[in-house]
């Protein structure tokens, strides 16, 4: 006997969709229960004030430091080289096997764990460079972490921007490199910056690669060369050595606000930018 | 005096472009520094292949913790794979295109919720019912599972989305002129064409479950066994080099590096694979 194609369309798309209403509704349940649990522990105070008895009470002031240290000085390192690259891999050469290798390379980048940032940070910053566990080897792996996203994402902004703009620049004797700031770069910005804020959510969540290159102080750093806690690790800490359940929950709703107001932020941005091109 | 200019900014820009690159080969380098004279030293077989993992008496045998990111992994993909392309499915055909517009930036905001909630609520939710379910400790091969399993979700969807949506209209016209159903063209016109993209997407979650370390440990119990059932508690080779790596000093630290050197060739290898099947896609289009 034969399902008539109308029944078995009928009963594809329903599966279908439960599926896509379970998955919608999982990653929705996870950011409620987190806000539901860790809300109510959010406070002023909380945000600002230092922690007492490793994290089991008191605030989060000193993580919230690390938290915006850590990912801006990241950027710092970061933005430089991949706006570089993506202005050498648009502007300035055709595709060759070296630009090739190149993409190759950024594409491999991407792909590696946060661990493995972790290992090589801990071996060659901390160790052999001597500079310890600090906010600057910390930086520095991040900055590794999110270069292909930086690079691709500028690549595409660049690449965006109408030919004829760099014509009338060269057509007016700009040379290449004047029209790469004062033409392409500026068009290109909005672009640039959705990736800057890509990676600056995804270096506040990042745990694995900072545990073991920025340490775990609770301090304040005075310094490129002190030690940092992030959020991220922080939360990890109070959850898995059972501190403070509360206040891991109050750290972990920060932590996700954080991240979605980036994310979110970022989007917006890109949209816009891709509004304005139509 | 101008040009001598540009070519500098030349040469300036393209030791730039060189750092991505340049950054790959000095991890690889330093990895594989510290962890392949270890893997010699013990034997290859030995280091991979005996289930012994004890550094106090100089033990490293890192079978059970191969064992156990592979199951968690592949458990990982039989949990993500399906809800994701259906997801992926679902979006871009049986829904408006508005909607696909909202949900799936959405999805991809998901993407952002840092490993360690996910771990979190695996030890405060999943855990626990897994306990009363089906017994057992709850942390265990098949907490590290789902929860990896949701935290690839948004991989899977966003670029079999893509995948889908890359696949020309006329394609899936044509199937609905010659009177097919909407599911009929879909799965026997559109997802065929699709297929290479959708791959990749499986392939790339599966490289991003396997490197995933926070949230395993915290899930997974991280005893180093043998799994012989899925609510066993296990150690992925992520986990490994994570809580041991604070104290490891010596022949022990080279182990841990050495088990980097495993996890960074399985994850390049996954990617390569990814790589060349998107790929075959580009030129078979």
């Amino acid at each position: 006997m034969r399902v008539p194609p109308k029944y078995t369309q009928a009963a594809a798309v329903a599966v279908l969709g439960l599926a896509t209403l379970f998955t919608l509704a999982i990653l929705v349940f996870i950011i409620v229960f987190v806000l539901n649990k860790g809300l109510p522990v959010v406070s002023l105070a909380f945000l600002f004030s230092h922690p007492e008895d490793m994290g089991r009470a008191g605030g989060i002031l000193p993580t919230l430091i690390g938290t915006l240290a850590l990912p801006l000085l990241a950027i710092a390192i970061a933005l430089p080289l991949g706006a570089g690259t993506a202005v050498y891999l648009s502007e300035y050469t055709e595709e060759t096997r070296l630009t090739r290798a190149i993409r190759f390379g950024t594409d491999c980048l991407a792909g590696i764990p946060s661990i493995i940032f972790g290992l090589f940070g801990f071996i060659f910053f901390v160790t052999l460079l001597q500079m310890g566990w600090c906010l600057l080897s910390g930086g520095l792996t991040l900055a590794l972490m999110v270069l292909p996203t930086i690079i691709r994402t500028s690549e595409e902004a660049i690449r965006a921007v109408p030919r004829s703009y760099r014509e009338v620049s060269f057509s007016l004797g700009a040379t290449r490199w004047q029209t790469v700031c004062r033409v392409v770069l500026p068009n290109a910005l909005p672009g640039i910056v959705t990736g800057v804020m890509l990676s600056i959510g995804r270096s506040i969540g990042e745990t694995a690669a900072v545990i073991f290159t920025a340490g775990s102080s609770l301090r304040l750093p005075q310094s490129l060369f002190d030690s940092v806690r992030t959020m991220s690790v922080h939360f990890y800490i109070l959850a898995r050595e059972g501190i403070s359940n509360e206040n891991a929950y109050g750290t972990a709703a920060v932590l996700i606000i954080a991240v979605l107001l980036v994310n979110s932020l970022s989007y917006w941005l890109m949209h816009r930018f891709l509004a304005g091109r139509a | 005096m101008r040009l001598g200019g540009e070519k500098t900014v030349r040469a300036i820009l393209l030791a730039m472009a060189l750092s991505a690159v340049g950054s790959l080969l000095l991890i690889a380098v330093f990895i594989f520094k510290e962890g392949v004279p270890f893997i010699l030293r013990v034997g290859p077989r030995v280091f991979l292949f005996s289930a012994a993992w004890d550094p106090g008496t100089g033990r490293f045998g890192i079978y059970p913790m191969i064992v156990a990111s592979v199951w968690v992994t592949l458990g990982a993909m039989l949990v993500g794979a399906p809800l994701g392309i259906a997801g992926a499915i679902f979006l871009t055909e049986f829904v408006p295109r508005t909607v696909l517009r909202v949900v799936k930036p959405t999805i991809e905001l998901l993407a952002g919720i840092p490993s360690v909630v996910y771990g979190f609520i695996g030890v405060m939710v999943l855990a626990p019912w897994i306990r009363t379910q089906w017994g057992g400790p709850g942390l265990s091969l098949l907490a590290g599972a789902l929860i990896l399993g949701v935290m690839i979700l948004p991989t899977v969807i966003s670029i079999s989305v893509d995948a889908i949506n890359s696949v020309p209209r006329s394609y899936h016209e044509g199937a609905l002129a010659l009177g097919a159903t909407r599911w009929q063209s879909m799965h026997m016109v559109v997802l065929k064409a699709a297929r290479s993209g959708i791959v990749a997407s499986v392939i790339l979650a599966m490289g991003r479950a396997i490197g995933e370390t926070m949230a395993v440990i915290m899930v997974a119990g991280n005893a180093v066994k043998l799994p012989h059932s899925p609510l066993d508690s296990v150690r992925t080779l992520t986990a490994n080099i994570a809580l041991e790596m604070g104290y490891a000093t010596g022949l022990h630290r080279q182990a841990l590096f050495a088990t980097g050197v495993v996890l960074f060739l399985i994850i390049m290898l996954l990617n390569a694979t990814a790589m060349a099947v998107m790929k075959q896609r580009a030129r078979g289009a």
